[in-house]
């Protein structure tokens, strides 16, 4: 069964971080990203780019309006997420737990609906 | 089977099937179909084949028949609803792993446990967890939770089709937890009962002070506890406590219905054999430990009440150390509170009240009734009749239950 980690964390704390910590940051996600491939869970996997680059369309009686901004103003944003299979809710679990962000932010796990 | 069996015979056989396999035949059903839903539509279907062909033949293994029709009335259902080639093969998955000589082995009394381990699982609302444990572990009908929690049917109805979605949508497991994650995955199925077990003694609304049925459901819970994980101190702890606290059952309330406190209560109604259970399972849990854990903390309390011949007896120097413990164990306003009192005992009501203001201050205890009774108890024994008053009224104001407003209600004219 598939599973979508979403990462959510207050944008805003990176550029707060040294480089030498985000550093240490970035080498737990490439070290998690290659173990989750070797473990064969991952499916996919992205780092969005900041809430301030997003727009919202949405399509009322055949009109596109496009807004600036994410969907919803959250004190915490969607910063990445990784598509993992996994047997069931715990392993993904456990999987998410393993996400970097995780100790700092928090990582909400999805089950995929299937088609 | 010699001569005709009535409808009334193989029903009362059929519910006592239930009331002793319950937690194992929906256990048992849910390690082989993997969906609380689909197992409990499929029971249905099994009792009423049980009742028609019960009156012929009654099997000596009546849980076991169960079971074993059950599943296949599961497969049916499978069959009905669905029928795309994934479908198909799931059903000859289950099929194939069916085991047509099924009977209770020592390996079922495991599923009872992850029963409980699944209906108490971290990704379900803790008010789903306690209505699908006392569902599916205790088989309580929907209506019966409903009503032990003073919710409307269907509340409680969507209340358990919405866990039993989530637990097959997001492919919540039925197994054992990992070693690393048993004692706090334990601690959740010990809230559970704990809740039910407090929500029958001091029901939150309605005529009766004890809920008799939901007393009795989570002493039933906690031993079943102890029994499928004997190594577990907290949950010997719980055990015990409500060993301890539910021994004093039938003291607690008089003829009329009303609250009798524990210093006025007729000691020799407190149920022995009880007590003796409970006494001893402190000790257990004690020797299991963490003897620091807070239920075995507050089992221990109860275990010093309980030795007490009478209330001048009671070692409260020893139970005001064991809520100092209590209050690092598990912080809370409430468990403050109960210090406070004990305080007054050893060292006068004067000190007790200094920690209740204390814990008055902050406010978060204000809505509740037990913090202002305690309070105008103490302010009673001190002498100062007009504010005791006037805190049993903010007392009887915030009761909820019709026996704890009438105790109060005596206390206020007593004083005059």
């Amino acid at each position: 069964m598939q599973y979508l980690l979403m990462i959510y964390a207050e944008e805003s704390a990176w550029g707060t971080l040294s480089e030498a910590e985000q550093g240490k940051i970035m080498s737990d996600y490439g070290a998690f990203t290659k173990s989750i491939i070797e473990s064969k869970h991952l499916v996919g996997g992205n780092r969005l780019q900041d809430v301030s680059s997003a727009t919202t369309v949405r399509v009322r009686d055949g009109r596109t309006t496009k807004t600036h901004g994410p969907f919803a103003e959250t004190r915490e944003q969607l910063g990445g997420y990784y598509l993992v299979e996994a047997k069931d809710l715990d392993e993904a679990c456990a999987l998410a737990a393993r996400i970097p962000g995780a100790r700092h932010g928090s990582v909400e796990v999805r089950p995929v609906a299937s088609m | 089977m010699a001569g005709a069996v009535t409808d009334a015979e193989t029903t009362s056989f059929l519910s006592r099937a239930y009331r002793e396999h319950g937690a194992r035949i929906h256990a048992a059903l849910v390690r082989r179909v993997h969906d609380l839903e689909l197992a409990e539509d499929a029971l249905q279907d099994a009792s009423v084949a049980a009742l028609e062909q019960w009156k012929d033949e009654r099997p000596r293994d009546p849980a076991a028949w169960l079971v074993r029709a059950a599943f296949h009335k599961a497969v049916d259902r499978i069959r009905r609803s669905r029928l795309d080639a994934t479908k198909r093969a799931e059903i000859e998955a289950l099929e194939e792993a069916f085991d047509p000589e099924l009977s209770f082995d020592p390996l079922a009394e495991d599923d009872r446990l992850r029963l409980m381990f699944l209906c108490c699982h971290p990704a379900l609302p803790f008010e789903s967890q306690v209505a699908l444990t006392l569902r599916t572990v205790s088989c309580l009908t929907t209506v019966e939770i409903a009503r032990a929690f003073m919710l409307p049917e269907a509340t409680m109805a969507q209340r358990l089709v919405r866990a039993k979605q989530k637990i097959r949508d997001a492919r919540i497991p039925f197994r054992t937890p990992d070693l690393d994650e048993t004692g706090e995955r334990i601690d959740a199925v010990l809230a559970v009962v704990y809740l039910v077990f407090g929500e029958g003694y001091a029901a939150t609304g309605g005529a009766a002070l004890v809920r008799d049925d939901l007393c009795t459901e989570a002493l039933r819970l906690a031993r079943l506890l102890v029994d499928l994980v004997p190594s577990s101190g907290p949950a010997a702890g719980l055990r015990a406590l409500l060993l301890l606290t539910d021994a004093r059952r039938a003291a607690r309330v008089d003829p009329a219905g009303d609250l009798v406190l524990l210093e006025d209560q007729d000691r020799s109604l407190w149920n022995r054999e009880a007590t003796a259970r409970g006494l001893a399972e402190v000790e257990r849990a004690i020797h299991l430990g963490p003897s620091r854990h807070p239920y075995t903390l507050q089992a221990a309390i109860a275990a010093l009440h309980a030795r007490a011949p009478s209330p001048a007896e009671t070692d409260w120097r020893q139970i005001v150390s064991l809520y100092g413990l209590l209050r690092e164990a598990s912080p809370s306003p409430v468990v403050d509170m109960n210090h406070a009192v004990a305080v007054a005992m050893v060292d006068g009501a004067r000190s007790g009240l200094a920690l209740l203001d204390a814990i008055g201050a902050e406010g978060e205890l204000d809505g509740e009734h037990l913090f202002h009774a305690a309070r105008a108890d103490l302010l009673r024994r001190e002498g100062n009749l007009a504010e005791a008053r006037q805190a049993y009224e903010r007392a009887a104001a915030r009761a909820t239950n019709e026996p704890e407003r009438r105790f109060l209600a005596r206390r206020i004219r007593e004083l005059g």
